[in-house]
């Protein structure tokens, strides 16, 4: 299945449903003047390593979140695990909660994305105890 | 170039303004407390925003007794927690879910309703004008004034190749 977190701002995304999305396009034509360019796995390495810090801070958790929605991606599975399971260590529940809203609002009108989502975090959704916005009916206005 | 004898003339001067109670005097006087909350942009805030889920500082800070006795709860495993005290636990920590966020406000159609409001009454100030403000058309727009011009206009031949002429055709002595 897809293994790259998905670049939304490329036009005419096709169906995630198909094996891995060939996005190498957009990203060799990137003029970078010198550096090697971050794969995609090597990314979520990062972004799950900075969540797995046993012993991470509230702020660190906020300004991790806050940038990672900044980007123009919806986080992979994985790294939104990780994610929540800081958000166990802070015992801080709405945050869990806010972090599933917000990369559902961050998939846009892509509306297969956060079913899936869900689909890949059920066991942690299940073990921590963390139920979904819609399960808690607060997903309508 | 502000020394102390000349901010005492000038407090003195205030105070004797704002005592005098003359209508803008006592506005001066009292506009302090008519001025909006400015937000302390250098402390940690509070925002609902869709692009930065995570705010600097919870919504309620204030926890009652219940509130307290909740977030010692949450410090256990979430599995015992009720749907309404997952909600609570929520609403603590934010006050707008993204979902109200979202929710359309129809401000457009009072932007729209506005719009055509003004238009229409700009339409009735024109027309309440035509009769009341503007002077007498000219003469030249008398219908027997244009009759004679379009027929000098014909016979000194204007526009004969593709214009005004070209459409009149002189033999029959009638538009083409």
């Amino acid at each position: 299945m897809f293994r790259a977190a998905v670049r939304l701002s490329v036009s005419g995304v096709r169906s995630l449903t198909r094996s891995r999305p060939q996005y190498a396009a957009p990203l060799a034509a990137r003029c970078y003047s010198h550096g090697k360019q971050e794969t995609d796995e090597e990314f979520d390495a990062r972004w799950v390593s900075y969540f797995s810090k046993p012993d991470i801070d509230a702020w660190e958790l906020r300004k991790g979140m806050n940038t990672l929605i900044g980007y123009d991606l919806v986080p992979e599975p994985k790294i939104l695990e990780a994610a929540l399971r800081a958000c166990r260590r802070l015992n801080d529940l709405g945050s869990a909660i806010r972090i599933l809203e917000a990369v559902k609002d961050k998939a846009g009108p892509h509306k297969e994305i956060y079913p899936y989502l869900i689909q890949e975090l059920r066991p942690t959704l299940n073990e921590l105890g963390i139920s979904t916005p819609e399960e808690l009916g607060i997903d309508k206005a | 170039m502000l020394s102390v004898g000349h901010m005492g003339t000038l407090l003195a001067r205030r105070a004797a303004a704002a005592l005098l109670s003359t209508g803008s005097a006592r506005m001066m006087a009292s506009h302090g407390h008519e001025v909006s909350q400015q937000t302390d942009m250098s402390l940690p805030m509070y925002w609902d925003r869709l692009d930065t889920p995570l705010p600097d500082k919870p919504h309620q800070e204030q926890l009652s007794a219940t509130d307290q006795a909740l977030k010692r709860k949450e410090t256990g495993p979430w599995t015992q927690l009720t749907k309404e005290e997952k909600i609570a636990l929520y609403r603590l920590m934010f006050d707008k879910t993204y979902a109200e966020m979202k929710k359309p406000t129809n401000e457009w159609k009072t932007v729209i309703g506005g719009i055509l409001f003004f238009i229409g009454l700009t339409g009735l100030v024109v027309l309440w004008q035509t009769h009341y403000v503007y002077p007498p058309a000219p003469r030249t727009f008398d219908p027997e004034w244009q009759a004679q011009q379009v027929k000098r206009m014909l016979d000194m031949r204007v526009g004969p190749v593709e214009g005004f002429s070209s459409k009149w055709d002189y033999e029959k002595g009638q538009w083409k």
